[in-house]
């Protein structure tokens, strides 16, 4: 077209005010977008994720509300009822299975629900304690994780904003904690705290949630907190020093301003997902505990302890162990799952 | 050696000697917060006999003056005092019973998830995004994802009550095969997963294209540049793997009657014998900040690239 292409004349034409549509063209609409926005799309673009996400959001949903209108109650054996000798046709119950008296109430023609798992050997439903046990590990994962959460941001942010000889002792106070056998310490603590703490709470409200679970939370606001608070601390100092924080001010942003754009964007996601993946975490500590004997308080059932007391009649009624084995699976490589897609999907720069 | 590497050993092996001693001392206080303290036993005896057995472990003298004695008796004497539940007995012995069946059931998982681990991810590795590297992935993160009770606990219905084919109790004869395997899994998955990426960056290296350019067999490269380079990461992984195979084994010796340390550690929980506890926690304890130890100092030896902190 244009036959002289170094020729230093220009075209007319293309000095010709835009017209309104054409301007049009040139703006592209599109909403604003914020950090939360842009990382929630990222993240839903992740299949794993997505459904890992949808896992955890139903299986959290029917271990709060199922308890609710289920008919039967984690801790009722069935076989007793006040004024009668025990009904021992309750206990062991195969999956749809139904007691001596519920044979009777079927006959003469009423509804019974049935006990879709089963019950165990004290004739308790199964399938709502599976239930109330995924809510109990959840619940367990949950707040442990809020406490390390909580410990670690204090004491990282204290180690990060003084600096000096508090940084210095803060930090070996964390290396030495980061080298203890964590599982190990864990199990001496839960079985001292266990006894020490049973007459120190009765009858309050912690109380209710037992001793031993208790413990379990002192014990991870004892030991859980080194990595969280390492991880502040880092991200606290590197960030002051980082070149947009000075670019930022230099273009004459206040300091409210940096701390609300720059700073908390870019350390909360690396706080909420480590704070995502720590409740895999206690989870697995928690059941590995219950196993042992040191979880939850009996009748109060959790995922691992249910696993455990399967063990003993495992011959004849191995899908006990079966049940909530899967659950607990489920529950920790979805949680892991979503929290990779998390760290992927809100954190670019930790995505190797 | 350079004078900065020895700096770096010494370093560790103060830390490693400081964290032995906490773990000493926590053990030793928590333990005596325990209601009652920890050599009461639920036999309710008189006084007079009371005062007399603690006049025997030196319970009558002040705490930390008996803390002194329990860290001089272990440090001098490898003394941890006597097991509550075993009368006769002294902790270390029970110990000493069980750390033949559990060194070997320890070593022979770490062996064989070393090596299964390796070869799983330089497989994976090389058949990237193929088929049986997409299926060693998915496995593998379905192992890092079940607690070693419930592996444990699910092969032994499978394998040992369903199928029949292996048996169910650790002592007996081929006994230690599924509690192996299940010790195993776990890190073996972990290995797998590291070995898989660090040859992944290895195989991007400039020296594998130098080699292949020079017309070296694709054995030769795999073995003798790749595999070589990408083994190095898996070195820190050691102390880690040590520490899950010791508290695995608590478990795994607990589902399998395996005649373990971890079994006779798990039944003192339970009975709440303390100075089992206490000695068992110390030892166990040493021998990971121990292996972690070595570990660390052995990454830092192997790789001359690695800088010093």
């Amino acid at each position: 077209m244009n036959k002289n292409p170094f020729s230093l004349h220009v075209k007319v034409d293309d000095f010709i005010p835009a017209t309104e549509s054409e301007k049009e063209y040139m703006v592209q609409m599109r909403p604003s977008s914020t950090f939360f926005k842009d990382g929630m799309k990222r993240l839903l673009k992740n299949k794993v994720a997505t459904v890992s996400m949808i896992i955890i959001i139903l299986i959290t949903l029917a271990s709060i509300f199922l308890p609710m209108f289920w008919p039967y109650s984690y801790d009722t054996m069935l076989g007793i009822t006040p004024g009668k000798p025990v009904d021992p046709s309750y206990n062991n119950l195969a999956p749809f299975e139904y007691g001596k008296s519920e044979l009777e109430l079927i006959e003469q023609g009423e509804k019974v629900f049935p006990h879709i798992f089963g019950t165990d050997s004290a004739g308790r439903d199964y399938f709502i304690r599976v239930v109330y046990g995924a809510r109990i590990s959840l619940m367990v994962g949950f707040f442990a994780s809020i406490i390390v959460l909580i410990v670690g941001m204090l004491i990282g942010s204290i180690a990060g904003y003084c600096g000096g000889k508090v940084d210095l002792v803060i930090m070996r106070i964390v290396d030495i904690i980061y080298s203890l056998p964590d599982m190990l310490m864990v199990i001496l603590l839960s079985a001292v705290l266990r006894e020490a703490l049973a007459p120190v709470i009765d009858g309050t409200v912690l109380g209710k949630i037992g001793s031993n679970i208790i413990s379990l939370f002192v014990v991870f606001a004892l030991l859980y907190w080194v990595s969280m608070a390492r991880l502040i601390r880092g991200q606290i100092l590197s960030l002051r020093e980082q070149e947009y924080v000075l670019a930022a001010r230099a273009t004459g942003a206040k300091g409210g301003w940096i701390i609300k754009k720059h700073l908390i964007p870019n350390c909360i996601s690396v706080i909420i997902i480590s704070t995502a993946l720590q409740i895999p975490n206690a989870i697995f500590t928690e059941s590995f505990l219950s196993f042992l004997g040191l979880g939850v308080n009996a009748p109060m059932p959790s995922l691992g302890s249910l696993a455990s007391e399967a063990l003993n009649g495992i011959t004849s009624y191995s899908y006990r162990l079966v049940i909530p084995a899967i659950v607990i699976s489920l529950i920790v490589l979805s949680l892991n799952l979503f929290g990779d897609g998390l760290r992927d999907a809100f954190d670019p720069k930790l995505n190797n | 050696m350079s004078s900065k590497t020895l700096l770096y050993i010494l370093k560790r092996l103060l830390l490693a000697l400081l964290t032995v001693w906490v773990v000493i001392t926590l053990t030793f206080f928590v333990m005596h917060a325990v209601p009652g303290g920890p050599f009461t036993s639920e036999k309710a005896i008189t006084p007079a006999a009371q005062a007399q057995l603690e006049a025997k472990y030196g319970l009558d003298k002040p705490l930390f003056v008996q803390y002194l004695t329990y860290l001089k008796d272990i440090v001098t004497e490898f003394d941890f005092g006597p097991s509550l539940k075993r009368r006769g007995m002294d902790v270390i012995d029970i110990i000493a019973d069980g750390m033949e069946t559990s060194a070997q059931l320890g070593l022979i998982a770490a062996g064989v998830a070393l090596v299964s681990g390796v070869v799983l991810g330089a497989v994976a590795a090389l058949r990237r995004n193929k088929l049986i590297d997409k299926i060693i992935m998915v496995i593998t993160t379905a192992f890092v994802s079940m607690p070693s009770f419930i592996m444990g606990s699910l092969l032994l219905v499978i394998f040992a009550l369903k199928l029949g084919v292996l048996p169910a109790n650790g002592a007996s004869e081929n006994g230690l095969i599924l509690p192996v395997i299940t010790l195993a899994l776990y890190p073996m998955a972990y290995i797998t997963r590291l070995t898989r990426s660090s040859m992944l960056d290895v195989l991007g290296q400039d020296y594998i294209r130098t080699a292949k350019a020079k017309g070296v067999s694709g054995a030769k490269i795999i073995f003798g540049h790749a595999l070589k380079n990408s083994l190095i990461p898996v070195i820190t992984y050691f102390g880690p793997m040590l520490a899950y195979i010791v508290t695995g084994s608590l478990v795994v010796e607990q589902i399998f009657a395996v005649p373990g340390i971890g079994r006779a550690f798990v039944s003192s929980i339970t009975g709440r014998d303390y100075p089992m506890i206490m000695g068992t926690t110390i030892i166990l304890a040493t021998l990971v900040v121990i292996m972690n130890l070595v570990s660390d100092i052995m990454y830092k030896v192997v790789d001359p690239r690695i800088t010093l902190e």
